[in-house]
């Protein structure tokens, strides 16, 4: 037990202090950086809980996707980011004084229910078992009572892509592209003319576009 | 003292309050807005698990999943709208954001 607090610990600490700096960072590619840092620890975490399959999720979606987004978006922006920060010193006062006021409350909230609530029945946390691991027993459960769930939460993702496709998407006038259905109406009639030479004058180019 | 679900809800919690202050203290970045909200959902993300963990019921770690695709989808479309917006105006300073009057 000892070690697993350890962890705890170490992990928890990690993760408070990597979610300080993703806020309070002067660089913003740092703040990603902290980012990643935090959902991983995060992860770390939710193995120790014993759901392994989200903590797996979790560096993949976020670590894999999100941040790297983030971190692309950040990249590729070219903006003054210390003008950003001008109002920094002067909301922190209360800024401090509402997240203190929030963290107490709901510290304090959250352990009288972890003590005096429903899950003070159970003391000990739920151990994936060696017959049903924690992916199994996730799969067994969303893909039958809660598979429409599963379905929508796809929608979800596909307009999501599309709406970053189309806001993204932007078409430039004067750049020349492929137009299959003009090449494939082609036909020999539109495409090729014939033309009579007088012996003696050459070929003239004439009207060869279109 | 071993750990148990009084921790990983204080832990939470601190997490969720780091986020409300990340975005009361960067009101003008919005990039820093983002991150924030992904540190709020990640906050709620460890609250689902701990009571799905010790509450022996496996629906929790399903909704923190349902919350996962959300807080994805939500991080591209934003980031769409931020690239957008930076194109039209050529800055993100979302307090000149004002067109609308909103």
């Amino acid at each position: 037990m000892g070690l697993q607090a350890i962890a705890f610990y170490l992990l928890a600490a990690v993760t408070l202090g990597a979610g300080f700096l993703v806020v309070t960072a002067r660089n913003p590619v740092h703040s990603v950086l902290f980012l990643i840092l935090a959902f991983f620890t995060a992860a770390g975490l939710f193995v120790l809980l014993g759901a392994e399959f989200l903590a797996m999720l979790l560096v993949v979606v976020y670590v894999g996707a999100v941040a790297v987004l983030f971190l692309f978006v950040v990249m590729m922006l070219d903006v003054d980011f210390s003008a950003l920060r001008a109002g920094f010193a002067r909301y922190l006062p209360i800024g401090l004084v509402v997240g203190g006021v929030l963290a107490v409350e709901m510290v304090l909230v959250a352990v009288t229910v972890a003590l005096k609530g429903a899950a003070a029945a159970h003391d000990a946390p739920l151990v994936p078992s060696h017959e049903v691991t924690n992916a199994e027993a996730i799969g067994r459960v969303l893909y039958t009572d809660y598979v429409y769930f599963f379905q929508a939460a796809g929608l979800v993702l596909l307009v999501a892509m599309i709406g970053a496709i189309v806001l993204t998407l932007r078409h430039k006038p004067g750049v020349k592209r492929q137009d299959i259905a003009k090449q494939v109406a082609r036909t020999p009639k539109t495409g090729m003319k014939l033309v009579q030479i007088q012996s003696g004058q050459g070929v003239r180019e004439e009207g060869i576009s279109e | 003292m071993t750990i148990g679900l009084p921790h990983y809800l204080a832990v939470a919690a601190i997490l969720f309050t780091i986020g409300v202050f990340g975005i009361i203290m960067n009101r003008k970045n919005i990039i820093i807005i983002l991150m924030s909200v992904e540190l709020i959902l990640l906050a709620v993300n460890i609250n689902l698990v701990a009571f799905s963990v010790y509450l022996h019921d496996v629906v929790g770690q399903i909704y923190a999943m349902f919350v996962l695709t959300v807080a994805a989808a939500e991080a591209a479309v934003g980031l769409a709208i931020l690239v957008t917006f930076f194109r039209n105006r050529g800055d993100i300073a979302v307090d000149d954001a004002s067109m609308m009057k909103g």
